[in-house]
């Protein structure tokens, strides 16, 4: 289990923090995504930080450890910060990010850095990934379960569905999808550009239990992963409705921002919106 | 089409069958080894495997992205996956899934790439593999291996399971004749093998142009001429040092592929020999085309990929190597 359980009370000053890592880190490199991070802020702290998650991060490769495959890997900053404030390395790491001769690669490379599982950056690989862990595991006598974090535009990409096939094929249980459903791809609208809908339809239809939840709620993403957990027989998919650039109301109001640091002018004043509001 | 004859070479085996044989020796030696099939283990014989380790055989369907991407998860716990297919589906269908979840992530996992050349046939150029070792090149981190007897088959597949790291083998559809004694045959990652001595020039070959070249070499020594013929079984990481002698030694060189000259094997010996060693060198194998659906013994002499092919780029060789002296 997790070395230090946090409580209700402390999930939203690890938000905070997360939030604010992110924000410094692209700031300082000058490029990244934090947009994306901030999306999914919520649902790494409920992986990490809200007990669904088994891990030992002294002990990185530990074999009974839940998976966790980033599969939007443009995320990275935020799964940087979240390992780093779970123990698996220092904290001072985060300002090496996108340097050079430096582990902090700009999307994750596996095991450049201790807890980073997977090699993505290139979308909708991850979920075969997980599923492959999952199939591992089973292999290998292991009970852990496989998280694999998705973007909603991902989901445009066919492998993910060829995962999805595959996955309710081997009654993959411990496998768990979480979609990031910010409703917002690179260059616009995901209805305009290449619409999803009926989301929940086509997974359920691809023979996998669904659910819904408000993605900034911490506790109700908890509490929805560890239903997903108690799946005896399909693989699980979380729908989190969230909002892309959550946290700071001038990248939430725009898609320009993705894929783009803020000015130091502008990250003075996301500074002040994250660290108010709490 | 008898490959191997005008040398005296034995008549070998169907590689497919070989391989399946291999891997199935393979899988009961070592219980780590699992199987990975889009949907064509009858093809490429991996399903022998199926029959006897069920649950270390997954066919994954017609999804290549998906089986890599699933095999990096496996290889993740701690098992060595076997991914295998046609090279062209492999290649073309997953090569970013490839690049990053094996290559990138130089993850411990062996790629059969079957059906490798142009001598599959009739089915034609929608299923060859004549630009796989190009791909595969473009992975920096892949160890690169070609069979070309059921001898060193065998000998690959386990050493590439000896092997920590990624590991591509390719294969071709064909009868391969013996090169070497059946019950054994020197392999080491990375170290050609001479198969043939001779000082006259030398014939590097990988696949099934070995036994091509040594059916040509012997065809040359009845003109007096002695070729040194090399199998050059590892593509990645090259043998500079033998490669090298061979060039001093004989001051001529031919390299035979099956395969676009275009990135292929002789493209990257010849970076090597003319950085260190240039000697005159030819080149046989495909000039920039695809090819037609026929017999296979008919598509190597359309495409100019036999014995007689070899010969003449000898001479070429020859002729240049001794305006030079
Ligand atoms: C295969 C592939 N194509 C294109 C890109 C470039 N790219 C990076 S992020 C992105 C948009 C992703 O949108 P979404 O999945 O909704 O993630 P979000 O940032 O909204 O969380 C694109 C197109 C990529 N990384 N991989
Ligand atoms: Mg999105």
């Amino acid at each position: 289990m997790v070395e230090h359980t946090y409580d209700k009370g402390e999930w939203t000053s690890i938000t905070r923090d997360l939030r604010l890592d992110i924000l410094e880190m692209t700031t300082r490199a000058g490029s990244g995504h934090p947009s994306s991070s901030f999306s999914a802020v919520e649902i790494v702290t409920a992986l990490y930080f809200g007990g669904v998650m088994r891990y030992r991060s002294h002990d990185p490769h530990w074999p009974e450890r839940d998976r966790f495959i980033l599969s939007k890997g443009h995320a990275a900053p935020l799964l940087y910060a979240a390992l780093s404030r779970a123990g698996y390395f220092p904290h001072s790491m985060l300002e090496k990010l996108r340097e050079i001769d430096s582990p902090v690669q700009g999307h994750p490379v596996k095991d450049m850095l201790p807890g980073v599982e997977s090699t993505n950056g290139s979308l909708g690989q991850g979920l075969s990934f997980g599923l492959g862990c999952v199939l591992g595991g089973r292999l290998t006598g292991k009970d852990f379960h496989a998280f694999v974090l998705m973007g909603d535009g991902e989901c445009q990409e066919g492998q993910v569905w060829e995962a999805a096939m595959a996955a309710s094929h081997f009654k993959a249980n411990r496998l768990i999808g979480i979609i990031d459903y910010n409703k917002y791809q690179e260059c616009g609208p995901i209805d305009r550009e290449m619409a999803l809908e009926p989301l929940r339809a086509k997974w359920e239809a691809f023979g996998w239990r669904v659910e819904e939840v408000g993605g900034h709620d911490t506790e109700a993403v908890i509490s929805k992963l560890q239903r997903l957990r108690k799946e005896p027989e399909k693989p699980g998919l979380l729908i989190a409705h969230t909002v892309k650039g959550k946290g700071v109301s001038f990248v939430e109001a725009d898609y320009i921002f993705h894929g783009r640091a803020l000015s130091p002018e502008q990250a003075a004043k996301a500074r002040k919106e994250i660290t108010s509001c709490s | 089409m008898q490959l191997g004859k005008r040398a005296g070479l034995r008549s070998g085996k169907p590689m497919r069958d070989v391989f399946g044989e291999a891997l199935l020796s393979l899988a009961q030696e070592n219980p780590r080894v699992v199987v990975l099939d889009g949907d064509l283990g009858n093809s490429t014989k991996a399903d022998m495997v199926r029959k006897a380790f069920p649950e270390r055989y997954f066919n994954i369907g017609i999804a290549e992205s998906n089986l890599v991407g699933i095999g990096a998860g496996l290889e993740s716990c701690g098992l060595i996956p076997f991914l295998t297919s046609f090279s062209s589906f492999l290649l073309c269908n997953a090569y970013d899934q490839i690049r990053l979840a094996v290559a990138m992530s130089n993850a411990n996992i062996k790629i059969l790439g079957s059906h490798g050349g142009i001598t599959l046939g009739k089915d034609g150029p929608t299923q060859m593999g004549i630009e796989d070792l190009a791909l595969v090149g473009g992975m920096p981190t892949m160890v690169i291996l070609v069979a070309s007897d059921p001898t060193i088959m065998h000998k690959i597949v386990h050493g590439s399971a000896q092997h920590t790291g990624p590991v591509f083998i390719r294969s071709s559809r064909v009868v391969m004749p013996f090169i070497y004694p059946e019950d054994n045959c020197p392999f080491t990652i990375g170290k050609a093998n001479v198969v043939k001595n001779g000082d006259d020039l030398t014939i590097i070959a990988c696949g099934i142009m070995v036994a091509s070249a040594l059916d040509a070499a012997s065809e040359l020594a009845e003109e007096g001429i002695e070729a040194r013929v090399l199998d050059l079984h590892t593509l990645r990481p090259l043998d500079k040092e033998t490669l090298l002698r061979c060039a001093r030694d004989t001051g001529a060189v031919v390299c035979a592929e099956e395969h676009l000259l275009h990135g292929g094997m002789g493209a990257n010996v010849a970076r090597l020999i003319a950085e260190s060693h240039p000697v005159p060198m030819r080149f046989v194998g495909l000039r920039d085309t695809y090819t037609d659906s026929a017999d296979p013994a008919d598509l190597l002499v359309k495409y100019h990929l036999t014995s007689q092919d070899i010969i003449l780029a000898a001479h070429q060789a020859l002729n240049a190597k001794e305006k030079i002296s």
